[in-house]
């Protein structure tokens, strides 16, 4: 196993989804304090800064001067959800360097209380991309949808298949007061554990994604802080260690498969740097903006040939509480039925630490390894891929 | 007639792709120094580097490499559409563009992976610029 250059020391997740009267600003700088603490580090401490440019007047500008702080490394990495994956990276190279020791990276998004349109909407605001878009009435849904399509066509993979996805993943929500809370708070139908046959039934969003298969649009944030080998030594709580990272961006080019992501290029690298094998995770925390994400990155990661991601992920299989499965796939409640507030790759880090820690509500006994991959952007179009291999202490 | 959103302009990258459109024509580039495929519109060969390409006139014969239906949207422009597609088009000269396949009695039923498709430019209500829809071949 690869060296301990730098370590997850604090983590929070805010706990509402639905949190009108709130500023995003906010919920980042209470997210900011509350990971500090249980860290037991101070405000004054922080001295590098990352941030993925979300809230009002943040971004590399803005949010040292809302916080109050003077880091000296400024990150501004903004890559689509993944961009949390980018800044654990960034901050274990620069905290390796000495660049800083005590560097945050936080979240916070109303997207729920502005009825934002994220996965219904079109292509706007211009540019190139949208101009050769924006005709034809894609949505976001529809270009994950594509990739499902020629998954199931090239590989013969089922909708069937794919919404063991989603009964995994509500499995751990239900196991989760929070994402129950969510649930709740977004007036879902049904909150209860769903079949394979809950999903086929309900409506089809864009073919062949089902309601079930699509995740939810909610307010919320988070922050994680990163320190390095000698501050994690003094804090409250065990380290968790970053032993790898791999990014990459994959588009759509002449010729090119869609049903391969960036993964593909971000994935070797993490493991590789990290130096452990996929069948050594035991707990995997994968983007699941739709269930096709989730299946598309594990194999592109190596947790499957590519094709054959159908049969492991069947009637809900990667539950924690499976002594046959070789991994636990998304046990916080995922996007699917927790949190998805537009930009999930935090919470995948933040659930991978608990589970480091032995926090999760579904508690995987033992866990060591996790890895967090966040799919940024459009799975069908040009995205990035963030991998981070993280260690218990 | 269909009312989709228009390209919006000023927005040079794509302006000659859309000019030849206003002409019914669907184009393309091709590296000289490489012979690479370039889509969309650019000044530079993304496979080489080169500046020096040519712009060419598609055929506008195609297959269907992937599409999804989709039955829900918040768009004003495609709210009375009803299900309708999006599909990613090979054409045969080596470019791939997203469109939409119409002219099917039932975008569900009647569109497939590796159809063949046929462009056809398509006049808009408002706004200058036809565009581009493929229909079964």
């Amino acid at each position: 196993m690869a060296d301990r250059k730098a370590a997850i020391a604090g983590i929070h997740e805010y706990p509402l989804r639905v949190a009108p009267g709130v500023a995003s600003m906010q919920i980042k700088a209470d997210s900011a304090r509350a990971a500090l603490e249980d860290a037991g580090l101070k405000w004054e401490d922080v001295d590098g800064l990352y941030d993925a440019g979300d809230g009002e007047g943040g971004g590399g500008l803005g949010l040292a001067a809302y916080l109050g702080i003077n880091p000296s490394v400024i990150d501004t990495t903004q890559v689509g959800g993944s961009s949390y994956e980018f800044h654990a990276a960034h901050a274990m190279r620069d905290i390796a360097d000495g660049k800083c020791k005590v560097a945050i990276s936080t979240y916070g998004s109303t997207a729920a209380s502005q009825r934002i349109a994220i996965g219904t909407g079109g292509r706007g605001g211009g540019g190139w991309q949208a101009n050769m878009e924006a005709p034809y009435g894609s949505t976001l849904i529809s270009n994950y949808a594509m990739v499902a399509h020629r998954h199931m066509h090239d590989y013969g993979t089922t909708s069937e298949q794919l919404a063991g996805i989603s009964v995994s993943t509500r499995k751990h929500a239900m196991r989760n007061p929070e994402a129950v809370q969510a649930m709740t708070d977004l007036q879902f139908v049904g909150i209860n554990e769903i079949s394979v046959q809950d999903v086929m039934e309900s409506r089809i969003v864009a073919d062949p994604l089902h309601l079930l298969e699509c995740c939810m649009i909610s307010d919320g944030g988070g922050a994680m802080v990163m320190v390095s080998p000698e501050v994690a030594r003094d804090i409250k709580k065990p380290p968790v260690w970053i032993i790898g990272s791999g990014e990459a961006t994959k588009y759509q080019e002449n010729g090119g498969d869609i049903t391969t992501s960036a993964g593909a290029q971000s994935g070797p690298l993490a493991f590789g740097e990290a130096g452990v094998t996929p069948d050594e995770i035991d707990i995997a925390m994968i983007y699941d903006s739709f269930s096709i994400t989730v299946a598309v990155c594990l194999e592109d990661l190596g947790f499957a040939p590519k094709g054959q991601i159908g049969e492991l992920v069947a009637d809900g299989a990667l539950s924690f509480d499976n002594p046959d499965a070789p991994f636990a796939l998304n046990t916080d409640g995922g996007g699917l039925s927790s949190n998805h507030p537009g930009m999930r790759g935090l919470f995948l880090i933040l659930e991978s630490v608990r589970q480091l820690r032995g926090e999760s509500t579904s508690q995987v006994e033992g866990a060591k390894l996790a890895v967090a991959h966040g799919n940024g952007g459009l799975l069908g179009g040009s995205h990035t891929g963030g991998t981070v291999i993280l260690a218990a202490d | 007639m269909p009312n989709r959103p228009q390209p919006s302009f000023p927005e040079l990258i794509t302006q000659p792709f859309w000019d030849a459109a206003k002409e019914g024509k669907l184009t393309y580039q091709t590296c000289d120094d490489c012979d690479a495929i370039v889509f969309t519109p650019r000044r530079h060969c993304t496979a080489c580097g080169s500046a020096v390409l040519t712009v060419q006139e598609s055929k506008g014969e195609g297959t269907v490499y992937t599409y999804s239906v989709v039955r829900q949207n918040r768009m004003p422009a495609f709210a009375e559409l009803g299900a309708y597609s999006v599909a990613y088009i090979d054409l045969d000269e080596g470019f791939r563009m997203m469109s939409t396949v119409t002219g099917v009695d039932d975008p569900v039923a009647d569109i497939s992976i590796g159809m063949r498709v046929k462009v056809e430019f398509e006049q808009q209500d408002d706004g200058e610029y036809p565009i581009p829809v493929f229909k079964p071949a």
